[in-house]
């Protein structure tokens, strides 16, 4: 348990640090080190729990499993690629004249302080706990989307912090509803602890545990970014610096989803009515063909990309909650690529904005022909994510797709139809601005693309032909969800 | 339910929860920022109160605390900041317009017959004060909805939040007799920190509009110019 104690201190370390020094000449340089350390021992906790099995730390305070320690490597590697491009963005951002010292250290100390809330939200075993940092991560995050304190990011972050905070607090109602179930039949210091509840989940009262399930999913979802509850995801999104757009979606997200399973696998195991599942297949498959639509309509780069976000969450919950083995595998494959893809995404959008000096999607033109490592960038990044072959996630999509007509064959054409309106919406937006003729006088600007091309890669890696060690990994975390294995 | 035959805790505690959700309803029709940010200083007080017995009656240090940490959290700390940035902006006499205040109320109304219809089920098999109790606070959590629905001001706005973390602070209290102690305090530094992050929107939002009617926040939607 030493390395998830480590990962925990350090962040915290790293808020104070950059509260104090956040406004020197290597910030950005200091930020990457700490996430830098935060993914070794990330990778050194991986390796014990790969030996091992599942830690408990003493008390039981801390659990890690197969489940949450790939997200906690997800979550420490894109923290630290996003640390790679957010220090020449944020320094070209200051050199414009848009921040001052002072939201520079505001800026790193709380990025540091996200990645302690959702180092929290993975490790902790305490479901208030849990709780708790979810609604950190959005305190921590809400001054940065109102970072350039323009009418709109005010807007924006006022949006963000009331709909978040009253969605999250029907979770804690949920919460509250759990715990009171469990302490019918446990003593009250361990009644929240998830290991012990999922042990006694048989005892849980089914009826409670079904409403309460309700609640969270209703909290939780605000913050994955459900529809109808995602109205604060695009603005949030658009309004912040780019790396913060490339957090919040590659991280943020999943982990509010990783909240709801971890709360549907305790249902699960108190009920037999699935209900849990269709709840979250009604939501996923909503999202999923809202959001479709919604990226038809975006005049804002950052927004048609929040959009897509959302479609992808959405089909992440559907998998969920169809909750087959297979459809389990499918939804944590789909996890992983969406999450590299779209924060490599969302890096190169930051560089494009920086080239045309705006985020107006008629206005950004002929990308390739000044920056060809952006344009291209863009146009693979958008290609990935939209589901093309060899890439991971058309691997994922296929398994989704696959999954969906084993258990609920009149949901496929629906599927197939999100996707489609989903692709065609990326891409009418797309070939202007990588091919078009681009604008007199733009310039290249100084980009590390590095982060994108290690994602991306990855991606196309897991697509072709995925590592074995990472399948087994699947494999027992989809045990672990499920049941059992899938094929 | 024959009231007369209840120990005094349960009374006590019932008596309770109707006050408190008596003054959410005070709350909705307020447009007076002052006497809202008072009557939520109310509704704190009387939580204070209800975790206090729930603490003696279950000889239960731990409650104490709780009902500590509220009383200088919602009865002092933050009423005081909103009664401060209130005067500052100059607002302490501004009405708030209310349009149909008579539905406002009915729909209210409904709220709490809705919170007794979700939770009845499941609660029918346990004591009558925990369904009166656990009812009236959702019925808290989702008039503290209604009031952020009704109200424009940015302030208001935050006076139903904090009441939506009352209701859930009530729930904790008489159903589990509050949630473990590591669950709480960090459910009041969730508070807290939020409480100050409000403060500086409040100057943000208004240097930015020129007043804190957050209705004028209107730049970011989907509907076609």
């Amino acid at each position: 348990m030493i390395p998830a104690y480590l990962l925990l201190l350090l962040p915290l370390l790293g808020i104070l640090y950059f509260a104090l020094f956040g406004h020197q000449e290597d910030v950005g340089r200091q930020n990457i080190r700490f996430n830098g350390v935060t993914l070794f021992l990330s990778l050194w906790l991986a390796v014990n729990v790969f030996n091992s099995g599942t830690l408990l730390s003493t008390g039981e305070y801390f659990i890690v499993d197969s489940f949450n320690v790939y997200l906690i490597v997800l979550t420490a590697f894109v923290g630290f690629t996003t640390a790679i491009f957010s220090a020449p963005y944020m320094a070209h951002e200051k050199d414009l004249g848009k921040l001052t010292d002072k939201r520079l250290r505001l800026y790193y100390s709380m990025y540091q302080g996200f990645m302690f809330a959702m180092y929290l939200v993975l490790t902790t075993n305490n479901m208030g706990v849990m709780w708790v940092a979810m609604e950190a991560a959005t305190l921590a995050t809400v001054l940065l989307v109102s970072l350039y304190r323009t009418p709109e990011s005010i807007e924006a972050a006022w949006k963000y912090f009331i709909l978040c905070g009253v969605g999250i607090a029907q979770a804690l109602f949920g919460t509250i509803l759990l715990y009171y179930a469990a302490t019918q039949f446990s003593h009250a210091e361990n009644a929240l602890m998830w290991s012990v509840l999922y042990e006694n989940a048989k005892l849980l009262n089914p009826e409670i545990l079904e409403i309460a399930f309700v609640f969270m999913l209703i909290g939780y979802g605000t913050k994955i970014g459900l529809v109808p509850l995602h109205n604060w995801l695009p603005d949030a999104h658009s309004e912040g610096p780019t790396p913060m757009s490339a957090v919040l979606s590659g991280l943020l997200l999943n982990d509010a989803l990783y909240a709801v399973v971890r709360n549907k696998m305790l249902v699960d195991g108190a009920t037999d009515s699935h209900i849990a599942g269709y709840l979250m297949m009604g939501f996923g498959l909503l999202s999923f063909l809202v959001a479709a639509f919604f990226l038809h309509r975006q005049k804002d780069i950052k927004r048609l990309f929040s959009y897509s976000s959302i479609e992808h969450m959405g089909l992440m919950t559907l998998a969920f909650g169809i909750g087959t083995p297979f459809a389990t595998f499918a939804a944590l494959l789909h996890m992983t690529v969406h999450s590299l893809t779209k924060s490599a995404i969302f890096v190169t959008v930051g560089h494009a904005a920086q080239i045309s000096g705006t985020q107006s999607i008629d206005k950004i033109r002929g990308l390739i022909k000044t920056q060809p490592k952006v344009g291209w960038g863009l146009l693979i990044g958008t290609l990935a994510i939209a589901g093309f072959p060899p890439f991971g996630v058309f691997t994922s999509e296929f398994l989704v797709l696959l999954a969906t007509m084993q258990s609920y064959p009149w949901l496929t054409p629906l599927l197939l139809l999100g996707i489609g309106i989903a692709c065609a919406g990326l891409f009418r937006n797309i070939q202007p601005m990588v091919y078009g003729e681009c604008p007199a006088g733009q310039q290249a600007v100084q980009a590390n693309l590095w982060p994108v091309m290690i994602h991306l890669v990855i991606v196309l890696w897991l697509g072709l032909a995925m590592p074995d060690f990472l399948a087994d990994w699947f494999t027992q975390a989809t045990i672990l969800i499920s049941g059992s294995a899938p094929l | 339910m024959d009231i007369e035959n209840l120990d005094h805790y349960s009374q006590l505690i019932l008596s309770l929860a109707a006050l408190v959700t008596l003054t959410s309803f005070i709350m909705l029709a307020q447009g007076r920022l002052l006497r809202l940010v008072f009557v939520f200083a109310l509704q704190g007080f009387l939580l204070v109160l209800a975790t206090s017995i729930a603490a003696y009656s279950f000889d239960n240090p731990h409650l104490y605390i709780s009902a500590a940490i509220t009383l200088v959290l919602k009865v002092l700390f933050i009423p005081w900041m909103l009664r401060r940035h209130i005067l500052k902006l100059n607002m302490h006499r501004d009405v708030e317009a209310l349009n149909n205040k008579t539905t406002l109320m009915l729909g209210g109304a409904s709220l709490v017959v809705f919170s007794y219809y979700v939770l009845h089920p499941i609660m029918q098999n346990s004591s009558m004060i925990l369904l009166n109790a656990l009812s009236l606070s959702l019925a808290v959590i989702l008039l503290g909805m209604l009031l952020m629905i009704s109200h424009h001001q940015a302030i208001a706005h935050v006076v139903g939040f904090m009441s939506i973390e009352n209701g859930l602070f009530f729930a904790a209290t008489v159903s589990t007799n509050g949630m473990p102690m590591v669950v709480e305090l960090g459910v009041a530094f969730d508070v807290l920190v939020a409480a100050v992050l409000f403060g500086i929107f409040f100057l943000h939002i208004s240097s930015s509009i020129d007043s804190l009617d957050v209705d004028k926040m209107n730049r970011l939607n989907e509907v076609d110019q």
